[in-house]
């Protein structure tokens, strides 16, 4: 590049840039600040860039478990918006005064999968699990986080609860239970289906999906929070994830709608 | 009774598991204090930036690291399944070998500094009496470097019962076998039982900080060897 080109590109840049204070000035962009269940995590990914584009705001969005997030909202973390990965914190948050009333809703149901990183371990049933084959099965937390839950549901539906108990490892969240599975340190794990669908399929490795049947449904709910009140972009993304096209992303991922 | 049986494991195998390490630690982290202590080497400087590397790093890259290699598929893990051991994860083994890298830095610093306190002359003393090797490390070395060896165990014990980034990474939250006083604090706050969670915690500020006072207080009438 030339040197005498560069004062030039800084015009331009200076002219962008004041284009852009223009814009973001005229369209009254507000700043959302969520907490995301960890589950939840790839089809926010998929859903934040259009609803940034469809509405002019920014998402900011922080992934974890719904129990530390509960810690943390109670605690004054400046949150807007919270997608829960159950039902109950969401109302519990309500009873203590700590939402927007009448701002709960279901944005998804989610699905419990039985899952591997090795391709011809599951043959899209439970075969494998009952054989019990296996050193270590990886679940989330069941006190803290409802895949684990559903999946000692499962569990107590086999019959298996007492036969895989030296083999049960623990992740504090969804994420952990999938990381142990993902690395091979355990054979099997029941995880989200979110976590391993990716275009209406199951991406790598192999899996049974568990029939709804065998666990309570795992509804998760959202909330705005009382920090978010007055702030458009939380009631904007609200508004959003009830619209037909979130609603394709997050089946896309394997969760059903309410 | 505040704690329950899950809380009162938790305490035991913490300190079963801050105990073998510290005497590991102990065996493992004099002969690379003394070699440090003593060598002229160009490998001094990495050797001793790759001990101190925990002191700098977040748990979670420890815990990463030893989640992958000791797998299936890691360095490690292939070596102990071929050996016939299976892998370390999700077992007290692991969790061992997971804190004597966590700690090493606090046994190997403590030791390489009162080793270099002693200096060169009471060994070539020793030396003259014709002393072997053997002899001046266990009748000079040792007893010279005594506070650095009460420093240096009371730091891998303490810093081992406070370990949580680790065991998280690659414990699995196994009752009696891997499930230690910190990740059952995180237990109990994510899942709101606050109580019993101020239970564990005010005892972990209170053993903390004995800890440091018998560490602080002894250290007055001691050399200093931090």
């Amino acid at each position: 590049m030339h040197e005498r080109d560069v004062p030039m590109i800084r015009t331009v840049q200076r002219s962008l840039l004041a284009l852009a204070l223009l814009f973001t000035g005229g369209v009254s962009a507000d700043e959302v600040k969520v907490a995301v269940a960890a589950n939840f995590t790839a089809p926010l990914q998929a859903i934040a860039p259009a609803f940034e584009k469809a509405t002019g705001h920014k998402l900011v969005a922080s992934f974890g478990a719904t129990g530390q997030f509960y810690a943390q909202i109670s605690n004054g973390a400046p949150f807007e918006v919270l997608l829960a990965a159950d039902d109950t914190t969401p109302a519990r948050l309500e009873n203590e005064g700590a939402t927007v009333p009448g701002s709960r809703f279901t944005y998804a149901i989610g699905s419990l999968v039985l899952w591997s990183a090795d391709a011809a371990y599951l043959d899209g049933t439970d075969a494998a699990l009952q054989a019990g084959q296996f050193r270590h099965l990886a679940i989330a937390n069941p006190k803290a986080a409802p895949y684990g839950l559903a999946a000692m549901q499962v569990l107590d539906k086999l019959g298996l609860s007492e036969a895989v108990k030296g083999k049960l490892v623990e992740g504090q969240n969804i994420t952990q239970a999938h990381q142990f599975v993902s690395t091979g340190n355990a054979e099997l794990g029941f995880v989200a289906l979110s976590q391993v669908y990716q275009d209406g399929k199951v991406g790598s490795g192999s899996a049974w999906i568990v029939p709804d049947a065998m666990y309570e449904p795992i509804r998760q709910d959202a909330v705005i929070l009382r920090q978010g009140a007055s702030n458009p972009a939380a009631a904007a993304l609200v508004e959003y994830l009830q619209r037909a096209e979130a609603a394709r992303v997050i089946e896309s991922f394997g969760y059903k709608l309410p | 009774m505040p704690l329950s049986k899950n809380d009162l494991d938790a305490i035991l195998l913490t300190l079963e598991l801050a105990s073998l390490t510290t005497v590991l630690l102990l065996i493992i982290g004099t002969p690379i204090a003394l070699w440090l202590a003593r060598t002229d080497s160009w490998l001094k400087r990495p050797v001793g930036a790759i001990v101190a590397l925990p002191l700098v790093l977040p748990p979670t890259v420890i815990g990463f690291y030893l989640l992958v290699s000791m797998g299936p598929n890691g360095f490690f893990g292939q070596l102990t399944q071929s050996l016939g051991l299976g892998t370390f994860t999700f077992s007290f083994t692991g969790l061992v070998i997971g804190s004597i890298f966590y700690s090493l830095p606090f046994v190997v610093q403590p030791l390489q500094n009162a080793f270099e306190a002693i200096g060169r002359g009471p060994l070539e003393a020793a030396a003259t009496l014709r002393a072997n090797p053997w002899d001046s490390f266990f009748s000079v070395v040792l007893p010279l470097a005594r506070p650095g060896f009460i420093t240096a165990a009371i730091l891998a014990f303490a810093h081992t019962v406070g370990e949580f980034g680790v065991v998280l990474m690659i414990g699995g939250n196994i009752p009696g076998k891997t499930q230690v006083v910190s990740v059952q604090i995180y237990n109990h706050v994510e899942t709101m039982n606050y109580a019993q969670a101020h239970w564990l915690a005010g005892g972990m500020v209170a053993f903390s900080f004995i800890i440091l006072l018998a560490l602080y207080g002894g250290r007055s009438a001691r050399v200093r060897t931090l």
